[in-house]
């Protein structure tokens, strides 16, 4: 089936919109009253047709415009792509996993021809046509992991396996909830959580990196992130805080519902075949807190979690200055009354 | 992970991919007869037809290499020359510093030695037991520049011994490496008891307790299958047999109560546990 692709802005004049489609799939991430860490990975194996899980990378009408807003963070900081010398390997293999997916899981807007090490890409939302040949980078116009995530929504870090930890030695990151990637490359799994409060206390990080680095080919896993977001805005990088970081002081009981959104990631991780690395993929998904509110259980529930946030969350995510403006503009929406466990909207 | 149709039932046998990873068309493993096979070595030998499909699982690197590695030392031992070979191809893709030292019976038993000899030149070591000839581990391991990675694949027994000589002679942990396991391995024949329904469900030894239980239609949590997360934590009232407890998630202290148990990697040894599902 054919997606219909927006034409919007994720800066400037932000005229970045969901349809009622794209609220009501909306991977909503809170199935109880409270929120605290966990290792909440479960298999990545499909799911309901039309839901963000259905396919291995999801793409939806948001996907020509944040292309464009990709090219663009790109164009005016190019170090958001790194990708250390000996990761090349793993580049080719998200090249592969990434086109083989998108050819088989959306004939529509994607094609690839293999003939042997010969390969034919057709990218017809963006209007790309590319022959290459696998293994020889030089026949690519961008390095193979910035070629293909160049087509691809969300951000992607190829983390290295080695030494019995995984480093995050690849990354393209024009999207991220404020870390740096220059900062970040080369880092190890723990060194690079090091900011998250109280989940290395609880052994979360201990037991999802043992986890992760038993994963298995051809056996994907995933799990929910969250932040939340003042305007839809992509590159909230430490590199343009100045750019945005003023936004937080900008909301009021008026703007509130329009101006505030909730970004939840749907990070999925993928063994690669041939440089035994693995592929991280968070992709964010962005709905205005007055969108998610249309559904009376989300409305409620996101009240609940905001209000009940313990104050180092909330500081770690940023929304110390906005957060008692959301939750006095969603308790309005709140009766009170008791409800069922799960993240459905209805 | 092939499944090999045996008269007594399906056997699981893994092998080692010994073909060029960057051809898709088809994977190639090798296989030693043994002389007291359990049948999957000699139903492959004797019972495989060609054209007769086997259902094979996901590769699964089970050795992975140190891709920052300054010089990778290569040693098999008998038919663990098969992970051997195809290092020694990658590394030899890459263009990368190596050396293979292949420990055999005899002559006859050097398989693919030729094969090694096309990737690695002149850096092939061969010790063949018939001529006397024996792999030193000291004498390997000395002396070597920093940013070394030292690679066995064979029986336990070496296995075991290139461990210590290393350690003994301050290899760091990481520059050593040899097959590791990736999932728990199956275990002994045991029977779960549902002390709520008063159902009882039979575990076979190459399933886990989580998959029986969804097999007979009871419906445990779970969430990540791989002991991690913690939603399969079950209580357990009675138990007549040991614990062989497989997850990340259980505390000490929760595994010596014997209270709980996480059945989407552990299981116990044979007999009968009683759960509160």
């Amino acid at each position: 089936m054919a997606i219909a692709f927006h034409d919007e802005t994720f800066r400037n004049d932000y005229t970045y919109r969901n349809s009622d489609e794209g609220v009501r799939r909306f991977p909503f991430p809170f199935g109880q009253d409270e929120y605290m860490y966990s290792v909440n990975i479960e298999p990545h194996a499909g799911g309901a047709p039309g839901s963000v899980y259905e396919h291995a990378f999801d793409i939806d009408e948001h996907y020509v415009s944040e292309c464009r807003d990709r090219a663009i963070t790109l164009e005016r900081d190019p170090g958001r792509c790194e990708s250390l010398p000996h990761m090349i390997d793993a580049e080719w293999d998200v090249l592969e996993l990434i086109m083989t997916s998108l050819a088989r899981d959306y004939p529509d807007h994607f094609r690839l021809r293999q003939d042997g090490t010969h390969w034919h890409w057709i990218n017809l939302p963006l209007g790309i046509e590319q022959s290459f040949v696998f293994g020889d980078a030089a026949t690519l116009p961008y390095p193979p992991f910035e070629y293909i995530t160049r087509q691809t929504q969300g951000d992607f870090v190829i983390l290295d396996q080695r030494d019995g930890d995984l480093w995050a030695d690849s990354g393209m990151i024009t999207q991220q909830a404020d870390w740096s990637l220059t900062f970040d490359v080369g880092m190890s799994f723990k060194e690079w959580h090091g900011p998250v409060p109280r989940a290395h206390e609880i052994g979360v990080f201990d037991r999802a990196l043992k986890y992760l680095l038993m994963l298995q080919l051809g056996k994907p896993v995933r799990r929910l992130n969250w932040t939340m977001t003042v305007n839809p805005r992509l590159d909230t990088a430490p590199e343009t805080y100045p750019e945005w970081g003023q936004d937080r002081a900008s909301v009021t009981p008026d703007n509130v519902a329009k101006k505030v959104h909730l970004r939840v990631e749907l990070q999925t991780l993928f063994r690669l075949p041939r440089s035994n690395g693995v592929l991280f993929s968070i992709r964010g998904y962005l709905a205005s807190v007055g969108d998610l509110a249309r559904y009376p259980r989300w409305g409620k529930r996101l009240h609940r979690v905001l209000r009940d946030l313990p104050q180092d969350l909330a500081e770690y995510k940023g929304l110390v200055r906005y957060k008692p403006t959301v939750v006095a503009w969603l308790s309005q929406q709140d009766d009170g009354a008791a409800l069922e466990v799960g993240t459905h909207p209805e | 992970m092939l499944s090999l149709p045996l008269p007594g039932g399906i056997r699981r046998n893994p092998y080692s991919l010994v073909g060029d990873p960057h051809d898709r068309r088809k994977w190639r493993i090798a296989v030693r007869r043994q002389e007291q096979s359990r049948g999957g070595s000699a139903w492959l030998h004797e019972s495989a037809r060609e054209g007769q499909p086997l259902k094979v699982s996901m590769p699964a690197n089970l050795f992975p290499m140190a891709r920052l590695a300054r010089h990778h030392i290569l040693i098999a031992g008998g038919i663990g020359v098969t992970p051997i070979v195809s290092h020694a191809r990658e590394l030899a893709r890459l263009g990368h510093s190596f050396e293979v030292h292949y420990a055999h019976r005899a002559p006859e038993f050097g398989v693919l030695v030729d094969e090694l000899r096309q990737l690695a030149g002149g850096d092939v070591y061969c010790y063949v037991a018939s001529r006397n000839e024996m792999l030193d581990f000291r004498q390997l391991l000395a002396e070597r520049p920093l940013g070394t990675h030292a690679y066995l694949c064979g029986p336990q027994g070496m296995v075991e011994n290139f461990h210590q000589v290393a350690r003994d002679m301050g290899w760091p942990d990481t520059h050593v490496h040899s097959e590791r396991f990736l999932a728990p391995p199956p275990g002994e024949a045991f029977a779960v008891k549902l002390a709520r329904s008063g159902r009882e469900v039979a575990v076979p030894g190459d399933q886990s307790m989580l998959e029986a239980l969804e097999a007979a239609g009871a419906e445990p949590p779970f969430l990540c299958r791989g002991g991690a997360c913690g939603q399969c934590e079950t209580e357990v009232i009675a138990c007549d047999s040991a614990f062989q407890h497989n997850d990340l998630f259980l505390s000490q202290p929760e595994r010596d109560s014997g209270r709980k148990i996480m059945p989407c990697v552990s299981r116990i040894a044979g007999g009968c546990i009683t759960i509160n599902l």
